[in-house]
């Protein structure tokens, strides 16, 4: 007989029991053989990986390129990457020494952290942010401080309230930008703000910039690009979102030689390298992926005005989104928690959205509705949530009184 | 990074004014006037319906014939290419580079039809030198638009 699941295990190590379980793995069990269920839960794009890549890697298996790669990954790939980083964003990296591709952007930040800190170091997570933000810096020995963001600020960090966190024993600031779950990009002025604090208190800074490709409002700034943080970053990034490449699990980080030095010694041994296929598919993306990035980005834009007029119009107020491909409306006014929220519009009719709170506390009386669906998904999962508010409204008039 | 009204239109065909706005985040007056615009100056010249034939279950027959022409003095090309496009049977007329010079997709209702429209119309006009018929025995994509059914990937319902 196993032991009761409510008993803490003694085999398992006291971190990794303390950790708080992803706020979305409740759902998981509750969609499972449900049908007809309208996602926007989904973190991950829509698309199949555009065909050209896909064609890259049968070619490379093909020929028999099955091997491990150098740790930091094939010297062709850093290369393109460099080209990429230095042509689309103005910061140079070296491609022998400032780059190693790892296995999506979820190894990135863990050999980022664990890298960086030591026992004891605060390391600052802005959120909402994604999941995994927090419990990698506390497996990686770091002490957690969060900044939290509101939709009254557009979710843009306030500076004051950040460096008023700050003590000698903060290491990084973590950032994401475009933002998952809140589709926030950070102005350029606050960005300016983030760097000047970072040179000022000595911080790094750890800029998750995978949804890069998917800013629909300005250009995309780098946080390496600006003034004295090419030093102080380690930019994290990779496949997924862009080019449709989830499933391939392919990310990079690029950085300062020692700290990017660092992160190796832990891919070698934890990971040896990320998988060759994926790498040549890597490699035909960044040389030829662009016309596809394009067509799904604007794809991706249409689908934001209309998640973003629909929510609203059904009464849950939502800011446009400037990135990535999620909005994060309010449901605040409803009368219920985020969590009950979902559960009971994914009970009665069907759509699975995410808690505002998975991201993070702050993101409570908000949820997630990813618009990697198609118009036709929106369109419906709209119709069915507007029925669903208006159920709600007594409850409303109720929470008021 | 987003599309034109023209290039929507292009993509996905005929579409309400208020839906276009909705999809580029413009105003509805806005995109009632651009495609007012666009059939004005005839940049739009119709919609069309792409069709996969063999769920149609019709059994019409599709040549793609190459055509060697003499092009004539002052006119070029134009002249023996206009006419053998008015005839409706020409669903498609390109003048290309290359061995030949004219690329038709002719339409007919069977084998017979199309060799006999080759035989007594084409290849007895005036200019044309040869012609090289092939029938087209299946359609895999047409104009960006793959026709056979493609798996669907799965997807988690949920993930962060």
């Amino acid at each position: 007989m196993s032991e009761p699941s409510n008993q803490p295990s003694q085999r398992v190590s006291r971190v990794v029991a303390d950790l708080p379980p992803s706020g979305i793995r409740k759902f998981f069990d509750l969609v499972i053989g449900r049908e007809d269920i309208v996602s926007l839960g989904v973190g991950e794009p829509d698309f199949a990986t555009p065909w050209r890549i896909c064609e890259a890697a049968v070619y490379s298996i093909e020929r028999g390129r099955t091997s491990y790669t150098s740790n930091r990954g094939l010297m062709a790939l850093r290369n393109a990457i460099a080209e990429y980083l230095d042509t689309r964003y103005g910061v140079n990296y070296h491609p022998a020494t400032d780059i190693c591709v790892t296995v999506g952007v979820s190894q990135a930040i863990d050999i980022a952290l664990r890298a960086i800190v030591n026992p004891g170091d605060q390391v600052i997570v802005i959120e909402p942010c994604y999941v995994s933000y927090k419990p990698m810096a506390i497996l990686a020995g770091a002490e957690v401080l969060v900044l939290p963001t509101f939709a009254r600020d557009k979710f843009q960090p306030d500076l004051e309230r950040l460096e008023s966190l700050v003590t000698p024993r903060t290491k990084a600031l973590m950032i994401c930008c475009p933002n998952n779950p809140t589709g926030t990009t950070y102005a350029r002025s606050t960005l300016e703000g983030l760097a000047e604090m970072a040179r000022r208190r000595d911080l790094l800074v750890l800029s998750d910039e995978v949804y890069a490709e998917l800013t629909y409002e300005g250009e995309h700034v780098c946080f390496a690009s600006l003034e004295g943080m090419r030093e102080r970053t380690i930019f994290l990034s990779g496949f997924s979102k862009a080019f449709a490449m989830t499933g391939w699990r392919l990310g990079y980080l690029a950085g300062p030689r020692d700290v990017v030095e660092a992160a190796v010694k832990i891919h070698q041994y934890s990971m040896m390298c990320a998988p060759i296929m994926a790498q040549y598919a890597a490699i035909e993306a960044l040389r030829d992926g662009r016309r596809e990035v394009e067509a799904m980005v604007a794809a991706y834009n249409e689908r934001r005005h209309v998640i973003t007029r629909g929510l609203n119009r059904i009464g849950l107020p939502c800011i446009l989104p400037q990135g990535a491909f999620y909005a994060f409306p309010s449901i605040a006014h409803l009368g219920l928690s985020s969590e009950q929220f979902c559960l009971e519009l994914l009970a009665q009719t069907n759509v699975a959205v995410v808690p505002g709170n998975a991201f993070g506390e702050c993101g409570e009386g908000h949820v997630r509705c990813s618009y990697a669906a198609s118009i036709e998904q929106i369109r419906t999962a709209l119709d069915r949530m507007g029925d669903f508010v208006g159920t709600l409204r007594p409850l409303e008039r109720a929470a008021a009184r | 990074m987003s599309r034109t009204v023209l290039q929507l239109l292009r993509a996905e065909g005929p579409m309400a004014p208020e839906e276009i706005a909705e999809r580029l985040g413009i105003s509805r007056d806005e995109a009632a006037a651009e495609v007012k615009r666009l059939h004005d100056e005839k940049v739009i010249l119709g919609y069309r319906t792409v069709v996969n034939p063999e769920k149609l279950g019709e059994d019409t027959v599709v040549a793609i014939i190459e055509v060697k022409v003499t092009p004539q003095r002052e006119v070029g090309f134009d002249a023996i290419a206009r006419r053998i496009y008015k005839f409706p049977e020409v669903r498609t007329c390109h003048l290309i580079s290359g061995d030949y010079d004219l690329l038709l997709l002719v339409e007919g209702e069977s084998l017979r039809q199309v060799a006999s429209f080759v035989a007594e119309k084409l290849a007895t006009l005036e200019h044309v030198h040869s012609t090289t018929t092939h029938f087209l025995l299946r359609k895999y994509k047409e104009d960006g638009v793959i026709l056979h059914d493609e798996d669907e990937s799965e997807r988690l319902i949920i993930s962060p």
